[in-house]
């Protein structure tokens, strides 16, 4: 019989849909994937109840004769960013630690209606600051795969995302949220040979998702292939009036209208995404995208993004900005941690609570936040931040004026080892420059499997697509996956 | 966290609301131990003095990083508001939520009588 761990979203949902198998048969197969994979440490809370009554229901259903829902019979895996009424939502921190909303964000309830099980929470960055896993106050999580070197060093799931990204890699769960400020949905995608969408800002509502930098956060789907994510994304999109930014557009049917042909569409390759030191493997795994949308239809022009340069220290700026605001909110009284010291007051309590419950990355930001937007400096650093980023946004503009979508790769190396870059805050900041610059103006953009380096390790290429164009970001990310025919998987050594 | 009181102006670095054109180069070590105290304490975290020394160079290290953005001419240049043109809507001004103390007060490490409770703020 088939291992149902090996099967994607669509592959499971057609498959309950069918009868080939109960969704029950489902849910306990991944239940018990994520049970021993333990080593992994990609999951904070498992929560086998929560998938076990989800696939209850939608074998009820298909016994009753009833249409099942679009993701009966899915169990998926939830980054715990999300708040999930009565489970642990804590942002990996300590400062949350125990924190069970009485809530339920609207983007994992819009997942629950759609007949979606919970298989647990997955570990991330703290608050989604970072980039390989390492900032979680739960210890990092072990990426499945490892280098060809026979040495079996660490390596990063990447990150913020990094629990989303290594389960899925590791087959436990056919997929899970994610959520993207600067490249947390994407980064880690390409670090563990998965596929992963950030929409437009605005598709996702942000409520009961907790907050890191609000002009900037987006959730997202990673999932296996291409049409998974297209799946996940339309359930987990659309509008929501709880959410001030959220857009008031009903939500296309991405999966019905994907189409690999790229005819006609205009393919852009900004020179500024060319940047020094670029591993030549990178430089190689790019030209092979290239050449996969030509073969697609696509015709392919050279364009220039001028500002790209400047997208990482603007982010730098406004996301720690954002960051120090959003977070001003853990004060030791209304949820969470207290620390309160003998004889202290309040304003002790708060920052005795505030030093004991935050890491040390998420201090760093909101220490920059804090200075940027301090008296004097706010327009030097935040004003001229946002203009900064109005000119990204317009550089954006131009170049679709010459063409419909854009090819870069995901991230300029493949997965790092733990620790490799931890000592050093701005080589690891340097990992998002690929996925910063969409991020700042909004845009879609999504990180496909393109290939393995010499080590043996997943690269990813990232289409870039104007606000609202998530079907030609899925369907150029189609054609690439066709090509490219990834099929590698980790070794189970867990 | 936007704070009334900055830090003291640091000489040598831009202070003050200084719009438009600035010139690119940067001056020395400007993050010393007192502005990274004194910001600590806007931020309300508490921070030992071996902290301070590691903090301090890191923070000077990244804010000198991002001091390129200076080198960009942005004098006819709107920040942005929003990636997405996009409208702030109104809703009707009616009551549409309430009466949940007890899940408004069942995750507070320490709640009695229905309130948030706080060390005694006033003598």
């Amino acid at each position: 019989m088939t291992n149902l761990i090996d099967l994607g979203v669509r592959e499971l949902r057609d498959g309950v849909r069918a009868g080939t198998f109960s969704a029950r048969e489902v849910a306990d197969s991944f239940i018990v994937a994520v049970s021993k994979a333990k080593q992994l440490n990609a999951f904070l809370v498992e929560t086998p109840d929560h998938a076990i009554a989800a696939a209850k229901e939608a074998d009820a259903a298909r016994a009753a004769g009833e249409t099942l829902k679009p993701l009966a019979g899915v169990p998926i895996g939830m980054k715990d960013l999300f708040c999930t009424k009565g489970v642990q939502s804590a942002a990996a921190s300590h400062i949350l630690e125990g924190f069970k909303p009485e809530y339920e964000s609207t983007v994992s309830q819009k997942l629950w209606d759609a007949g979606a099980g919970m298989l647990g929470k997955l570990n991330m960055d703290q608050f989604a600051m970072g980039s390989s896993n390492e900032t979680s106050y739960f210890g990092n999580v072990i990426s499945p795969w490892r280098r060809a070197d026979g040495g079996n060093a660490p390596l990063a799931p990447g990150g913020s995302s990094g629990g989303s990204s290594a389960s899925i890699a590791a087959r436990l769960c056919p997929a899970a949220t994610g959520t993207d400020t600067g490249g947390s949905i994407r980064q880690p995608a390409a670090f563990t040979g998965i596929a992963g969408i950030k929409p437009t800002y605005g598709r996702c509502s942000r409520w009961g998702i907790i907050a890191f930098a609000s002009s900037l956060d987006q959730a997202g789907p990673m999932a296996r292939d291409v049409r998974d994510c297209a799946i996940m994304l339309e359930a987990m999109s659309g509008f929501d009036a709880k959410d001030s930014t959220s857009l008031q557009l009903d939500v296309p049917k991405w999966e019905a209208g994907l189409n690999a042909s790229l005819a006609g569409k205009r393919i852009g390759i900004p020179k500024e995404y060319r940047v020094d030191g670029m591993p030549a493997e990178i430089e190689a795994l790019w030209q092979q995208g290239i050449d996969w949308v030509k073969d697609a239809g696509a015709e392919v022009v050279e364009v220039s993004l001028p500002h790209t340069k400047y997208a990482l220290p603007a982010y730098y700026i406004i996301a720690p900005a954002e960051a120090s605001s959003n977070l001003a909110r853990y004060d030791g009284v209304r949820y969470g941690l207290r620390d309160l010291p003998d004889g202290a007051n309040l304003q002790e309590m708060y920052a005795a609570t505030r030093a004991a419950g935050f890491g040390a990355e998420v201090k760093r930001r909101i220490l920059i936040g804090t200075y940027v937007l301090s008296a004097g400096f706010y327009d030097a650093y935040y004003t001229q931040a946002q203009k900064v980023r109005t000119l990204i946004a317009r550089d954006f503009d131009r170049a679709w004026e010459t063409c419909d979508l854009l090819l870069t790769p995901t991230a300029p190396s493949a997965a790092f080892a733990l620790g490799e870059k931890s000592a050093d805050p701005i080589a690891m900041y340097l990992n998002d420059v690929f996925t910063v610059p969409s991020s700042l103006a909004g845009l879609p953009a999504m990180s496909v499997p393109g290939g393995l380096d010499k080590s043996g390790l997943p690269l990813g290429l990232q289409v870039i697509g104007k606000a609202l164009d998530e079907q030609g970001v899925l369907d150029a990310c189609l054609a690439i996956e066709e090509r490219a025919g990834f099929k590698a998987r980790p070794d189970a050594w867990w | 966290m936007r704070s009334d009181c900055g830090p003291d102006p640091v000489p040598h670095r831009r202070g003050g609301c200084n719009r438009g054109s600035r010139s690119a180069s940067r001056a020395a070590m400007s993050v010393d131990a007192a502005t990274v105290k004194k910001i600590a304490s806007l931020a309300r975290i508490a921070i030992t003095d071996e902290e301070v020394a590691k903090i301090a160079p890191e923070l000077d290290n990244i804010l000198g990083w991002i001091e390129q953005l200076g080198e960009v001419d942005t004098s006819s240049v709107e920040p942005m508001t929003a990636v997405i043109a996009n409208t702030l809507r109104l809703r009707d001004d009616v009551v549409t939520d309430g009466g949940k103390r007890d899940a408004v007060l069942a995750n507070a490490p320490q709640a009695e009588h229905g309130f948030f409770t706080v060390p005694k703020v006033i003598e």
